[in-house]
């Protein structure tokens, strides 16, 4: 169980990620998009994820009982190849319905000091 | 298409996914969670059989919206809800029918309210985009 003090806290990423051509150029093949000049819009997934699940394993949960809830992305920079991103994540929410864990998690990837895409998580921890 | 209009039905397009290309999502993604690739994983924890990555089915659609608005660096906004699973037999293309209906319309954006659907029922909920016009 997610302690309640963590709800309203800011993880701040301590790695960065430089984003490369082959990364986007991979991540939209996957997809059957053979454009690659900015990233899918679901690209930030790839940094956002592996930073919340970090900050929830650290903070307690069983990785291995997540299912993803819902996702929401919010583009203000579409990110591109050279992009250097560090990834800070709040922990928006928390509730529990029947016996589910319900964790809302923002994460912000932040270029140039300016956020470029806010990523929004709800992730579902089985009982 | 330069003109949206509120209420306006957009035309649907079709995806196909199979293993191959979950395992290729994976890859390209990092999430090599065993469900979306390993059937006997998938049945062990109780999975009718191999599910697509929820995020896979939504960067489809992604694709879809980004067609719309020519081009990926056009779609400001994109959520989706994974409601139901898309269940990816071996060997089956397991067709994804995506569409759209045009709501708000402001004097640069576009809101899209889209269905994605396999085997006439809808795997994912609330699925909105606003595109840049």
């Amino acid at each position: 169980m997610l302690n309640p003090d963590l709800v309203g806290r800011t993880f701040a990423g301590t790695n960065s990620t430089t984003i490369t051509q082959e990364s986007i150029e991979a991540f939209a093949l996957a997809l059957g998009e053979t454009k690659s000049d900015v990233a899918p819009p679901t690209f930030a997934i790839t940094i956002s994820l592996e930073q919340s699940q970090s900050v929830l394993v650290d903070s307690g949960l069983d990785w291995s009982r997540v299912v993803h809830g819902d996702q929401r992305f919010l583009v203000n920079k579409p990110l591109q190849a050279g992009d250097v991103i560090t990834c800070n994540s709040t922990i928006e929410s928390a509730r529990v319905v029947a016996g589910n864990e319900i964790i809302t998690v923002r994460s912000d990837l932040i270029e140039s000091d300016q956020v470029a895409v806010s990523s929004w998580s709800t992730l579902v921890f089985r009982a | 298409m330069s003109t949206f209009v509120t209420g306006t039905e957009l035309p649907s397009k079709s995806f196909f996914i199979n293993r191959a290309a979950l395992v290729a999502y994976a890859n390209a993604s990092g999430d090599q969670n065993p469900i979306h690739q390993n059937e006997e994983f998938a049945k062990a924890v109780g999975l009718e059989n191999v599910i697509a990555h929820g995020m896979y089915t939504m960067g489809l659609v992604s694709q879809y919206v980004a067609e719309i608005a020519s081009g990926s660096e056009k779609v400001q906004e994109f959520a989706a809800r994974f409601t139901k699973p898309v269940v990816v037999p071996a060997g089956v293309d397991v067709e994804l029918i995506v569409s759209a209906v045009v709501g708000e319309v402001t004097e640069n954006t576009a809101k899209l309210e889209i269905t994605a659907t396999c085997n006439e029922v809808k795997v994912l909920g609330m699925t909105k985009a606003v595109i840049l016009l």
